[in-house]
């Protein structure tokens, strides 16, 4: 199902320089598969080699924190907006 | 260079006065690579801390959608020291997610506050010179 993925600015030299791409899947899991099929530079960007989301970047479905609703097994649906935001702190 | 106007320096002070008691954080938008800065988004800080901050993904979420929908991006972080330098700490070194973000430090241990500004990159902390003022 195509849904739209919004990238911060830190990963877009990773996806040709474009600030959303368009991705398929049935769950956060399957789209961010897509988005690296498509642009293989981003592997290891969001997903950690153990298959879970790196704890530097937020993730929402639309407005919801993916974390509390499942995750990368999250369900998306058509037009979905999924956007990725670095964790940002410090002291 | 960061260009900075005015009454966007002084919303950054006026967000850190008000949080006085903890470290305050936002971000800025403004052109990709254009070293100005266009719009201030006041975020909350989930520590709800004096010494340390974790800016709200939530307000994160909202501040970039009114950026893209204004044509900007959002282009560096704010936060402020409450007794200490506007000098990045170790640990805002240490956590700087982005390269080419503009590192924003408010203190407000002197009066008037100070605002100074950062590039921080592969650990390296570099000043840039804050013009106050409108293009």
């Amino acid at each position: 199902m195509p849904v739209e993925v919004r990238l911060p600015t830190v990963l877009r030299q990773h996806a040709g320089g474009q600030s959303s791409v368009k991705a398929n899947g049935s769950t956060i899991g399957e789209v961010f598969d897509d988005i690296v099929r498509q642009f293989p530079l981003l592997s290891g960007q969001v997903v950690t080699t153990e298959g879970k989301l790196h704890k530097f970047v937020n993730v929402y479905r639309n407005d919801e924190d993916v974390r509390f609703i499942g995750a990368l097994g999250a369900p998306v649906v058509d037009n979905d907006v999924i956007s990725i935001l670095p964790a940002v702190a410090g002291g | 260079m960061l260009r900075l106007p005015g009454d966007l320096r002084q919303a950054m002070i006026d967000h850190a006065v008000r949080d006085l008691h903890n470290e305050a954080c936002g971000l800025v938008a403004g052109p990709l690579d254009g070293d100005v800065v266009e719009a201030v988004h006041p975020c909350g800080n989930d520590d709800a801390s004096p010494i340390v901050y974790t800016l709200n993904s939530l307000d994160f979420l909202r501040a970039d959608r009114a950026a893209r929908a204004e044509g900007r991006e959002i282009v560096g972080v704010y936060h402020s020291h409450t007794h200490t330098e506007a000098y990045p700490s170790p640990t805002d070194v240490g956590k700087a997610p982005d390269p080419g973000w503009h590192y924003i430090l408010v203190s407000l241990k002197d009066d008037p506050p100070v605002v100074r500004s950062y590039r921080i990159v592969e650990g390296e902390i570099t000043e840039e010179e804050v013009v106050v003022g409108d293009a």
